[in-house]
């Protein structure tokens, strides 16, 4: 599946690769990940572009131990919830020991290769 | 229903033929007189490569009536007994079939994993490494740091299914287990270990609804009736919802069914709720109003929704141990609440002589898609 494109949602993934991940908000300042035309949550069509802003928290986190094939030599990972105030992103946790990951941790946004497949993942990493 | 377990070797059209041609002669209804098919089913395009199973299905049952396959993910059947309401309420159809079928053991742990998964959000959220496990993991933690409660609480969620299926001869897993082995069990994603998670199964359910008209000029017995039915909706992907520690979903489809039976949460004495995952059975019961939130968590550790205790939940043994044959769990459910309270259930035993209203809630997903049903006795 790795010469399948994604639009919209891949420009977001090489712009956050770029260290300029951005989001999209609707006039109830709903925080939204492209591809979107309209808001879930209120209908709005008119979605704004906004800068991802540097560091978020992380709202909840599990560490996965039976993958899914696409990360099978990913396993045992951390995935995470994580608030960038305004919007949140589901991700890859790296760079912390995986049972020191905890609510409340701050960290970036950038994009990563699995070890399984070649397609690129949301990683987040500490906070300098 | 058939038998939920291990059948790798059943097509799908074989086990939902031994369902749907039981439902009918339990009924007493000839396949003749069925005007429509509601059939769920997920996964069916990968695991047996086939698509258009509608027509497929009624063909098992014996007939070329009209039908429908219906996809909402685990909620699949749930949706289709509610459409089916609907379709007998409009005076469309008198007499319908509503089930579903899944197989999955047929596709390895691996596919059924990857197949799973396609309940999530793509983009958003499988590609990030949630699997289904693991995307009620992520709710599971949130629920502890918002309300506290522990893995030991949910431990007590899958030692009672697993008690309840004991008499229970078409569950999956038909084995007595200890808090301490739930919570010495493999982890599968934290903080769950194996018996946090609802096996993979094999398995088909069926149900003959008809309407009240039909069944009175053809002396049909039927002692219960669904007299609720709601179905609610949220966003594919956790990270865009208020809250993770919550499913409105379901509370917007019990709201629903609810109303349109004419009962409060207090009325009812029986609860079948999805518990794909042991903090699902939580987060159902929460979002039906049978709870406050951060309830739910103690109420099988406290005995309450035991067999013995005030509100029974999960008597047949629930998706945990019963099985979670994705498309045939909500029918599945809906035939658990009826005989349970008909008497007919291996478990009706426990049901309170006095108790006339149950419900069934199917989610599919994370929750982004829910169905309730109300059943009640009928004088």
């Amino acid at each position: 599946m790795t010469d399948v494109t994604n639009g919209e949602y891949d420009a977001f993934l090489e712009a956050l690769a770029e260290g300029e991940g951005y989001y999209l908000v609707c006039e109830n300042e709903h925080g939204l990940l492209p591809p979107r035309r309209a808001c879930p949550h209120c209908g709005d069509r008119d979605l704004a572009v906004r800068d991802l802003p540097e560091s978020g928290e992380i709202v909840t986190h599990t560490t996965v131990f039976v993958p899914t094939p696409q990360f099978e030599d990913d396993a045992p990972y951390v995935t995470a919830v994580v608030d960038f105030d305004g919007v949140r992103l589901t991700g890859v946790v790296r760079d912390i020991a995986q049972e020191d990951v905890a609510i409340g941790d701050r960290v970036t946004a950038t994009v990563g290769s699995k070890e399984t497949t070649d397609e690129q993942t949301i990683v987040f990493r500490p906070t300098e | 229903m058939t038998s939920f377990g291990s059948h790798p070797d059943r097509t799908g059209r074989d086990m939902f033929a031994e369902a749907g041609l039981a439902a009918l002669e339990d009924a007493g209804v000839s396949a003749a007189d069925v005007d429509e098919l509601f059939y769920g089913n997920f996964v069916g395009t990968l695991s047996e490569g086939q698509g258009h199973q509608g027509p497929l299905m009624a063909e098992a049952l014996g007939t070329t009536a009209p039908s429908r396959r219906i996809e909402s993910a685990c909620a699949s059947s749930g949706l289709a007994v509610h459409d089916a309401v609907r379709a007998i309420r409009s005076g469309e159809a008198d007499v319908v079939v509503a089930g579903g079928m899944e197989r999955m053991t047929n596709m390895g742990t691996a596919g059924a994993t990857k197949g799973l998964a396609g309940a999530a959000d793509d983009l958003y959220e499988v590609r990030a490494g949630v699997t289904f496990p693991g995307a009620y993991a992520l709710m599971a933690r949130a629920y502890f740091d918002e309300y506290g409660g522990s893995h030991e609480d949910l431990a007590h969620i899958a030692v009672k299914n697993h008690d309840n299926a004991l008499v229970n001869d078409h569950a999956h897993l038909q084995q007595e287990i200890t808090v301490e082995d739930a919570l010495g069990a493999p982890e599968i994603a934290s903080p769950f270990t194996l018996y946090d998670s609802c096996p993979i199964s094999d398995g088909a359910s069926a149900l003959v609804l008809t309407s009240p008209e039909y069944a009175n000029e053809h002396d049909l017995e039927a002692s219960v009736a669904i007299t609720g039915a709601g179905h609610g909706g949220d966003t594919m992907a956790l990270h865009d919802r208020q809250s993770l520690s919550k499913t409105p979903a379901t509370r917007e489809a019990a709201e629903e069914a609810y109303d349109d039976a004419g009962v409060d949460p207090s009325d009812i004495a029986i609860a079948e709720v999805h518990d794909c995952f042991t903090i699902a059975e939580v987060l159902a019961l929460e979002a039906l109003g049978l709870y406050s939130h951060g309830e739910a968590i103690g109420a099988a550790r406290r005995g309450e929704t035991r067999r013995d205790g005030e509100l029974p939940v999960n008597l047949s043994g629930g998706l945990k141990a019963k099985g979670h044959p994705v498309g045939a769990t909500g029918a599945a459910q809906v035939a658990a609440i009826a005989t349970l309270l008909d008497g007919t259930h291996p478990r009706a035993d426990a049901v309170d002589d006095d108790a006339t209203i149950g419900v069934a809630q199917n989610a599919g997903g994370t929750v982004a898609s829910a169905t309730v049903h109300v059943l009640e006795v009928m004088d």
